[in-house]
Formats: C-alpha cells, structure tokens, sequence
C-alpha cells in the first residue's frame, strides 16, 4: 500500500521579484527515493529549503505525514522527522567530526538512542568514527559529504532531504554515494533527491520530476524518465 | 625590576576585567557579528545592581556578586530582544546605531534616576595587603584574578562540553546549517547574551570593589578597551579575548609605570592601529578566514 509522506501542491517560492518556484505539485511515498532534476536555477535546491523552512512560501501547502507544515519552525520540523543535507555541504568547521555529529543528534534526547544511532551512522560511513577528533574543515569533499550525510542521519530523520549529494565529487565517490543512498532507503528513511547528475539519480530513484523555471514539466519513474527523449535531450547529454 | 613585577601584576588584575568584558563583545560578534556597544554599559549596570544588593539589601558580597550577574544576564537578552533581535535582517550598519542608542540610553537614564556623580561602592570585604618579598598584592586583587579564572574557567566548559555551547558553537560557525540541525537560533542568542552580559557584569563588580567607586559613565573606556582587546585577541575567538584582555592590562600599566599615564589610552589605540596592520585577524586569528 502507498502511503503518501509528503504532499506539496501548488507551491510557489520567491525571493523578492525572483519567482524561483512557481505552483509546483508533486508527491513523495514512504520508503521511496524520489528525485527532482533540472539545469542550475532550476529552483530545486528552493523546493528543499520550502520544506525545511529555510525559505517561506508565498503560497500553495506542504503536508508531511498528514501535517501541514505551514507556520511549523525548522526546528519542529527536524522533531517532526525531516532533515535537509544543504547543498555544499555546510560541514562545521573548527569541531570534530563527532561534534558535528553530536549536533546532528540536538533534538534527540535519549542518550541510548544516540548511541544506537551513531553504531548506525558508523556502519555506514567507517571513514567518519576513523577521523572522529578531525577537525571537519579538514575532511576531503567526499568525507565532508559524508559527514554531511550522517549529521543528517543523527536526527533519525523520517524523510530526509539531500540536495546535489555528489556535487564535486570523484567518479568513484559519486558511485559511493549513491550506493549510501540506497542503503538509508533500505534502512527505512524516505529519501528525496536532488541531482545534476540526472542519469544516476534516476538509475536509483522510484520517481522522478523535472524542474525547469520553478515549474515541473515531466514525471514518471526513473526508468520512464531515462527512456524519455524530452529528458535525454536536455538533461542527460542526448 | 621588582616594581616591573608589580606593574606585571596590577597589569594582569586590570586585564582580567578587562578580559572578563571582551569575551562578552567576542561572543555576540561570534553569534551576530555585532559590536555591540551597550556592552560597557551592562558592565555598569552590574557595578550598581551589586551595590544595590551589598548597600541596600545588605547581602553578602559573593551572593550579591551572583546575583547582579543573574539580573545583568536578564537585562542582556532583554537588550538584544528589543533593540536587536527586531534589526536581524536589516543592515549591519542599522543594529550598530542601535547599539549605540542602547549605550546612551543606559548611561543617560542611569545618570537621570541615580545621579551622575560618582558614588561610593561598599566596602563588602576589608582590604588586607599581603608581601611577597618586594611583591604586595591584596586580598581583593586575588579575588579579581580568581573570580576572572574561575568564570573563563566555567565558561570554557560551557563552550566546549554543554550542548547549549555546542548550539553556540554552530551557530557562529554557521547559522543556515545550525537551523537544519533543529537548533533554535533566537534562544541560542539570548544565550550568548545572557552569558556575556553576566560576565560583565562580574567585571563591573569586582571593579566597583576594587576601586571603591562606581558611576554611570564608569563603562565607556573600559567598554572601548576590551573591544580592543577582543580585536586584539581575534575578535570571535574566545582565549583571543582572554589573552587581549590581559595584554591590554599589562600594557596599560606598564606605560603608566614608565610615566607615560597621560598617554596610556594613546599607547592602547596604537598597538591596536599597529596590530591591525600586521595582522587583521587579531593574534590567534586564522589569516584570510573571516566566516561571512
Ligand atoms: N537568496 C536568493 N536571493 C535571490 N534569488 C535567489 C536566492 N536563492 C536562489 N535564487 C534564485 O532562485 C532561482 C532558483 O535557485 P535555486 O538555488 O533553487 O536553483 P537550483 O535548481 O538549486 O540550482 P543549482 O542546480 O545551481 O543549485 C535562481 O534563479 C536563483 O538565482
Ligand atoms: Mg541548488
């Protein structure tokens, strides 16, 4: 059964005269990986802050497991299980790594859970508890990806938010990365993507939207989306 | 020498209250980039709430000591909620003119209802001198040094093991990525505000003491000093405050020792001149790395 975890419609962002996204409607299913591609300025990065409250909407409503998510903090929302990994990172310099960490954990109080999820985000990035005391500042683009990615897990997001994961990235890390993605998919969180690089976000995705000028003009599975010649032309080098 | 030893230590009492008031303008610039001005003033209100609870409640001097930090703390977050927190999208320029209209208000209204002369501060603990050799130090001038390192003590451990000092932390280093962390950005403020004004607030006590007299204009210099100082350490930089202010103290000192007093606050302005020239980013300043 389908069970919707986020419904967005008709929402528009601007930022002053800038109509960065203009009425867009779309849906993100429970356990799925959905993803949203399009040429820089397309307004997806926007769409991400819209959810987790960097941005204000001008208008349309954002439901999050039933809730509306209008007038909600950032803050209540991170409680309410959304967690966005912002676009370039934004690692904290100057703390280790494991303060980075213990930061992604700020609204989750059980001590035990915190250890359980920091096993967890171990697990899947052995790299991060190596260089636990490393200042962040000095972690490789690929580290600080990571790090970026289990700060986010901390949280024990319901739904979390990556926006350009493999944004500078070595092929072979870019690889990795995605494979990470799946992997929290499996582990039960909700993932929703954004990416320029179209062809492997849609090779992993359920689904997919296309951005251009703040509006959606496609949709459909990955699969779908790969095959369609409107997206190959435009956003996967023909 | 042993009167340049002596010099060293009177510098040192000065630079810890010195110190005690940087780390508060190094603190709000960390979180908001603001240099905040009122800041001397807070350590003038701290002077007179301790003299209101030493003279008219006639409470101990370490009670009242905490509890002029504790109100001074509340009259922080107050500040930054009225007169800053309103200016947080608006240009720097505009919450800087703020910081100064809070600093006139304060002094002005505190010279309007209590009188602008100067006025005594109790006497809460007798004096008693002690030698060390050629060395003389007194009771209340260990007290100064102590309290100073006790709270710089107390808040390194804020800073470094609390989460709320971890929230600071991010939220200076970078606010966008703290939001997504769930950290509230406007608590985490007031925070910052409350600790910094508390720790000027002791400084302003501790003065009061030292010097035996407090007034409504007592914060303007050693509020312009410890902005030095905090520039000088590395303006954001917690030890960079703690280290300025104790340089400042010594050097004030020292210029008077070699009798140059007149021009004492002259020297101070010029190392600053000359330190910003050398090196912008203060002494434990990271080169070129001024987090916009
Ligand atoms: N803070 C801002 N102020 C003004 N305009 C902005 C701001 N942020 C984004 N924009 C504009 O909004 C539009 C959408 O930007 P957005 O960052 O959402 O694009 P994007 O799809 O994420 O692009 P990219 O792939 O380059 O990251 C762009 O035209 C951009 O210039
Ligand atoms: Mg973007």
């Amino acid at each position: 059964m389908v069970e919707r975890i986020l419904q967005v419609t008709d929402l528009s962002v601007h930022y002053g005269a800038i109509k960065a996204v203009q009425q867009v409607n779309f849906v993100v299913n429970r356990g799925e990986i959905v993803t949203l591609i399009g040429a820089n300025g397309a307004g997806k990065s926007t769409i991400l802050r819209g959810i987790s409250g960097l941005e204000k909407p001008v208008a349309g409503q954002m439901m999050f497991n039933n809730q509306d998510l209008n007038g909600l903090s950032s803050e209540s929302r991170v409680q309410q299980g959304i967690v966005q990994v912002p676009e370039g990172r934004h690692v904290f310099p100057g703390m280790s790594v494991l303060e980075n960490l213990r930061l992604g954990a700020y609204t989750m109080h059980d001590k035990q859970q915190f250890s359980k999820t920091l096993a967890h985000v171990f697990d899947l990035f052995p790299i991060l508890a190596e260089r636990k005391t490393q200042d962040a500042a000095t972690l490789s683009g690929g580290e600080q990806q990571m790090l970026a990615i289990g700060r986010a897990l901390m949280a024990q997001p319901k739904m979390i938010l990556l926006d350009e994961p493999s944004m500078g990235l070595a092929p072979l890390f870019i690889q990795k990365i995605f494979d990470i993605i799946q992997q929290i998919r499996e582990s039960g969180v909700t993932v929703l993507v954004i990416e320029q690089n179209a062809h492997q976000a849609l090779t992993i995705a359920d689904r997919g939207y296309v951005l251009e000028s703040g509006q959606i003009i496609a949709t459909g599975t990955g699969a779908e989306l790969l095959a369609s010649s409107q997206v190959r032309a435009a956003y996967l080098g023909g | 020498m042993s009167s340049i030893l002596q010099q060293l230590l009177n510098g040192v009492i000065l630079g810890s209250v010195y110190a005690l008031l940087a780390l508060g303008y190094t603190m709000v610039y960390g979180i908001i980039k603001l240099i905040n001005f009122a800041h001397g003033d807070v350590y003038m209100l701290g002077a007179y709430f301790g003299y209101f609870f030493i003279n008219v409640l006639h409470l101990n001097f370490f009670i009242a000591l905490v509890l002029a930090m504790a109100v001074s703390a509340g009259v922080g977050v107050v500040i930054e909620f009225v007169a800053y927190r309103p200016l947080r999208q608006s240009p720097r320029i505009a919450v800087l003119i703020s910081a100064l209209g809070v600093s006139f208000l304060l002094e002005n209204g505190m010279s309007y209802f209590f009188g602008s002369d100067k006025r005594a501060f109790p006497q809460a603990i007798a004096t008693v001198q002690y030698h060390f050799g050629q060395l003389q130090i007194s009771n209340i001038q260990l007290l100064i040094i102590g309290t100073a390192v006790v709270l710089m003590l107390g808040l390194t451990l804020i800073v470094q093991k609390t989460k709320m000092g971890r929230a600071m932390r991010a939220v200076s280093a970078d606010q966008e990525a703290a939001i997504l962390m769930g950290i509230n950005v406007n608590r985490t403020i007031s925070f910052t505000f409350a600790i910094g004004s508390a720790l000027a607030a002791a400084g302003g006590v501790l003065i009061g003491l030292y010097y035996n007299n407090i007034d409504p204009l007592m914060g303007m210099t050693p509020g312009i000093k410890a902005f030095v100082a905090a520039v000088l350490g590395g303006i954001g930089i917690i030890p960079g405050a703690a280290l300025g202010g104790w340089l400042i103290g010594i050097l004030e000192t020292l210029t008077q020792a070699i009798g140059l007093s007149d021009y004492k606050d002259a020297v101070v302005y010029g190392i600053l001149i000359v330190i910003l020239l050398w090196k912008p980013t203060g002494i434990l300043g990271k080169n070129g790395r001024e987090k916009v």
